[in-house]
This record gives structure tokens, C-alpha cells and sequence, in this order.
């Protein structure tokens, strides 16, 4: 009789253990998507703010603009390495910037005639829209590692180890609304 | 970029998720990318060059109806092969849901891989059965695509998870470059979807029918479409039986043309439509449109400055609508112009690129799609140590 006890034991000892190894196999594909997700979202913002200086450095913009959003540009490349909060701040910065250089489709429709690379306004879009979405899939990473590591077990046992609870990044990324296409 | 799309349902099996894998991969290789489509397929013969043979599928209940899927051992070799050699940027899975060849490629896979979800709330029940199945497979994917609003929804309330929404594709240049044909002396007024399905609204038309004819003599039905059309003339009473004409199914280029030799197109619809992409093949052919007031036609028809809405159901309000469209032929311009510049904004090439901006926003910074081998006894161990890990 006392065997099956332990026949028991043995079988509930390893389904818990396969069960924690599969928790732990999650977090850690969870993890590893924020990672990604993060070095995207990070990739995605210098290059919308390596666009925005060399737009300044253009002449497609006004003077006065082009002051504004060089500034702003280079605050936000300058923060790149700090705190997230910072950062959020000073690339909404950039974002209002930008829309307050591009308000509607008839700005931008006269930028497109006079600019000298017609380009550049297509490239501005696209970086700000991808943007945009690199903050959707990350903060929406955050949210799925968050959701398993909110579980009582994980919590208990420590399963997500030293890492570091995943934080959303929080910003202003609308894109101009003179650029949008739809 | 090299993209692999991963197609979940029988490539020889008509359906609008293989026709949009199709759209998708032929407007991205017109693009310029390199693109290769796994699919599950009843003849391997029928398969164009950029698509691989995933496999026959089966026949299984699923879902409260038989669905041919395609899984199993040889399946998911086929898929980890593919993906071992295929060396993709990114990885697009149709349907993750669906227990098929998208659920085996996320399993295969690590690296950027971006999914559509098609199905609407509908179809829920199964998130709800697999739900955990279904989360290990959504944990791999960075980034969820949803087709319609619905579909969103359905992401939304039942995984918890958040979606982008980009609308089906539609190929406007087969229309758009039409030729109409104009056989008819009066105004053509014309139909096109499954006779035989209630909801697709032809009753609604018929009834309507009479009404346009007291007003426009002239005025010529036209019904294409799948469904029994002698049935059809059947049910409506004999002295309209001449005024309408019974196309039938048509081939994609009939239809085109067809579509443009219409003066009014009328989409009767009583519901189910979660997109209605007729209404953007016939405004892309340059068919003034008359719909139902779905909340789905609204949105093509940006809230009825595309095309005329009418109350759903309603046969009077419905000819109403179509006798004052007949009377007036510089609105029915207006709506021409309007409807043909509201349709490119669905072309294939515009849905392309924002799908390129997502995979832009999941590649930036990575390197590309591999097999993946955790999770695989043998695979474990000979595995090397992972690259790029920060923490």
C-alpha cells in the first residue's frame, strides 16, 4: 500500500516539475521576444530622429522649423541611452514637432511640390508609422511577460529569476496627420 | 527581404484565405521580394513556383464542421525543413489558430514572426478549447495582423492580446482596366454573390425589382453569381422574367467585365459581411454602388460619400435609392470617381507596403528566422548557446 503512495508521490513530483520547466520555457521566450521588440522599437526612433536632422539640414522645411525640429531631434538621440521615462518624453517632443510641421494634407501636399527629394516625405511617414507599430508589438510583449509573471507559482518560486519586471514604453508617437494616408 | 508565408488550408481548395496568401505573395514578388509559401495541398502539380508542398490535408471534424487540416509527423518536418533552408527575414503565418501548418511553423520557428488573424467572433469557441495550445504558439509571434474589425475583436477579448488591423487586399488593375460591354438598350442594374444564400440579400432586390421597373421600363437585371438561376426566375412573377438576365458563375475576367458595364451596382446584403470586397471590385470597375447599410459597407463606402446606403432589408427604401441614382447621371459620375479613388486605397500595393512597414518594425535589428530547436529532446542538447541575449 505504502508503494503506491510513493508511486504517487513520484508521478505529482514530476508532472509539478515538467510544469514548472514549462513555465520557465515561456518566460523565457517572453523575455526574449521583449528583448527583440525593444532593440526594433529602439532601431525604428533613431532612425525616424536620424531622418528628422537630415530633413533639418535640408531645405525642405522653413528656417524656423528647421531649428525646432533639429533641436528636438537631437534631444531625443541624446536621451537614447537613459532612462525610459526621459526618453518617452523627449521623443514625444520630436512627435509633436513633427505634426506641428505637418498639420494637414494640403501642407504637406505644398512641401511635396517645392521639396528637393520627393522622397523624403514618403521616408518620413513610413519611419514615423513604423515607429508607431515597434511601440505596439513591444508594449504588447510587456503585456504577455506580464501576465505569466503576475501568476502566484512564478511569483513564489522565483521562476523569472533576476530579470528586471518588464516595463511599457509610454509615448506620443501619432504620426503627422498631414502624412497619413488613409 | 525573404519572406515565408505560411498558408493553413488546401492551396486547390477555393477560399478567401488561400486567395489572399495568393494576392499577398504575387503583389510582394512584384515588389521586388523573395518570397516562398508553404501550403497544404491535394495535388502538388497545381501549385505555382513560389510555393512549397506542406502536405496533404485531412479530413477531421473540427470546429462543429469537417475542415481539412494538414498536421502530423510529416507535416512538421516539411515545416522545419522548409524553414531550416528558406533562411526568411521574417516568417508570416495565416490562421495561428487554426491547428495546421501556421501552429507547427511557430513552433519551428524563433525570430521575427508576424501573424494574421482572418476568422471572426464566430469561431471564438476554439480559442476558448486550446486556449493554452494557442497562447504557446501566440508567445512566438511579435507582431498580430487582424483582416476586419471583427477579427480584432476577437483577438482582443478572447487572447487579451492587441492587433493591428490591415484590411484584405483587393487586385484593382483587373477591374479597373475592364472594358464594359454594354449588350443592354435600358440602364443594367446587376447582383453578384451565391443566388441561394439568404443573406447575400437577392429577395430583398426582387421585391425591390418591381418598383425600379414602374419607373425605368427599360431597366435590365443582371445576377451572377453561384445558384440555381431558372429557380431564381422561377419565384419572381412572369411578366418581370425578361427584364432579368442570369450571368451565372463568371470567370474573374467576365466578372470584371460585367461589373463595368453596370450603371448601378447593388449589394442587398442582410448581414455576415464582415468586409465586402465585391463592392471595391465594383467601385474599382467603376460601378456607382448601392448597399445595405452594414456596418461593414459603411466603412468601405467611408460612411456613404462612395455610395448610396439604404436601410438593410428594406425593398422600397432600395428602390428609392436605385431610381433616383437611374434619374441622375452626374451623381452616378460622382460616385464613378469616387468609388475608383476609395478602391486604390485597398489595392494590393497599398496593403503591401503597410504590411512591409510591419515587417520593417519586427526585422529591425534582428537576424532573420531559424529553426527552432528548444522544445525538441535531441535538438536540447546539441544546442548552442543563444546569440544576442542581453540579459
Amino acid at each position: 500500500m505504502s508503494m503506491w503512495w510513493w508511486v504517487f508521490a513520484g508521478v505529482l513530483v514530476v508532472l509539478v516539475g515538467l510544469y514548472l520547466s514549462m513555465t520557465a520555457g515561456r518566460l523565457d521566450r517572453l523575455h526574449r521576444r521583449i528583448d527583440t521588440s525593444r532593440q526594433a522599437l529602439d532601431t525604428q526612433l533613431l532612425q525616424r530622429s536620424a531622418l528628422c536632422l537630415e530633413i533639418a539640414s535640408s531645405s525642405l522645411f522653413d528656417p524656423a522649423t528647421a531649428v525646432v525640429l533639429a533641436d528636438s531631434a537631437h534631444a531625443a538621440r541624446a536621451s537614447a541611452d537613459g532612462d525610459v521615462i526621459v526618453r518617452g518624453l523627449a521623443e514625444s517632443d520630436l512627435t509633436r514637432v513633427l505634426v506641428a510641421a505637418i498639420p494637414d494634407p494640403q501642407d504637406a501636399e505644398v512641401l511635396r511640390e517645392e521639396s528637393p527629394d520627393p522622397g523624403m516625405l514618403e521616408d518620413l511617414r513610413q519611419a514615423c508609422v513604423r515607429v508607431q507599430l515597434s511601440r505596439r508589438f513591444h508594449n504588447d510583449a510587456v503585456r504577455a511577460c506580464r501576465q505569466v509573471r503576475k501568476q502566484r507559482l512564478v511569483r513564489w518560486l522565483r521562476l523569472a529569476g533576476r530579470t528586471p519586471w518588464p516595463v511599457t514604453v509610454e509615448m506620443d508617437d501619432t504620426p503627422p496627420p498631414g502624412l497619413s494616408v488613409r | 527581404m525573404r519572406i515565408g508565408i505560411v498558408c493553413p488550408y488546401a492551396w486547390d481548395v477555393p477560399g478567401g484565405v488561400q486567395a489572399h496568401v495568393r494576392d499577398q505573395a504575387e503583389t510582394l514578388i512584384g515588389l521586388g521580394h523573395d518570397v516562398s509559401v508553404i501550403t497544404p495541398v491535394e495535388n502538388p502539380a497545381a501549385l505555382p513556383i513560389y510555393a512549397v508542398d506542406g502536405g496533404r490535408p485531412r479530413a477531421v471534424p473540427y470546429n462543429g464542421s469537417v475542415a481539412r487540416l494538414t498536421f502530423g509527423v510529416k507535416a512538421t518536418a516539411r515545416v522545419r525543413r522548409w524553414i531550416r533552408e528558406g533562411n526568411f527575414d521574417v516568417l508570416h503565418v495565416h490562421e495561428p489558430l487554426a491547428p495546421s501548418l501556421g501552429v507547427l511553423a511557430c513552433w519551428a520557428a524563433r525570430g521575427p514572426i508576424v501573424a494574421t488573424v482572418h476568422s471572426s467572433i464566430e469561431r471564438s469557441r476554439v480559442l476558448v478549447t486550446g486556449y493554452y495550445l494557442a497562447q504557446t504558439a501566440l508567445e512566438k509571434i511579435s507582431a498580430l495582423i487582424a483582416v476586419s474589425e471583427y477579427a480584432r475583436r476577437t483577438i482582443v477579448d478572447h487572447l487579451g492580446a492587441d492587433a493591428v488591423l490591415i484590411p484584405n487586399g483587393v487586385r484593382i488593375a483587373p477591374f479597373a482596366d475592364a472594358v464594359p460591354l454594354r449588350p443592354w438598350p435600358g440602364p443594367a442594374v446587376g447582383f453578384l454573390g451565391r443566388m441561394d444564400e439568404p443573406r447575400k440579400g437577392l429577395p430583398v432586390l426582387l421585391d425591390a425589382w418591381p418598383g425600379i421597373r414602374a419607373r425605368h421600363p427599360e431597366a435590365r437585371l443582371v445576377l451572377m453569381g453561384p445558384g440555381d438561376g431558372d429557380e431564381i426566375l422561377a419565384s419572381v412573377a412572369d411578366e418581370y422574367v425578361p427584364s432579368i438576365t442570369c450571368l451565372g458563375l463568371l470567370s474573374e475576367s467576365d466578372k470584371a467585365a460585367a461589373l463595368a458595364s453596370l450603371d448601378i451596382y447593388v449589394a442587398p446584403n442582410t448581414g455576415g459581411e464582415s468586409f465586402g470586397i465585391v463592392l471595391l471590385e465594383a467601385m474599382a470597375a467603376g460601378a456607382p454602388v448601392v448597399a445595405s447599410d452594414l456596418d461593414a459597407f459603411a466603412r468601405v463606402l467611408d460612411g456613404g460619400r462612395c455610395g448610396m446606403m439604404f436601410p438593410m432589408g428594406d425593398p422600397e427604401a432600395l428602390a428609392a435609392s436605385v431610381n433616383a441614382l437611374l434619374d441622375d447621371a452626374s451623381a452616378r459620375e460622382h460616385l464613378t470617381e469616387a468609388g475608383r479613388r476609395r478602391a486604390t486605397a485597398y489595392d494590393w500595393t497599398t496593403v503591401a507596403g503597410d504590411l512591409l512597414d510591419v515587417y520593417a518594425s519586427v526585422t529591425a535589428g534582428q537576424r532573420g528566422v531559424h529553426e527552432d530547436l528548444r522544445g525538441q529532446i535531441v535538438g536540447r542538447l546539441a544546442r548552442r548557446r543563444p546569440e544576442g541575449r542581453s540579459r
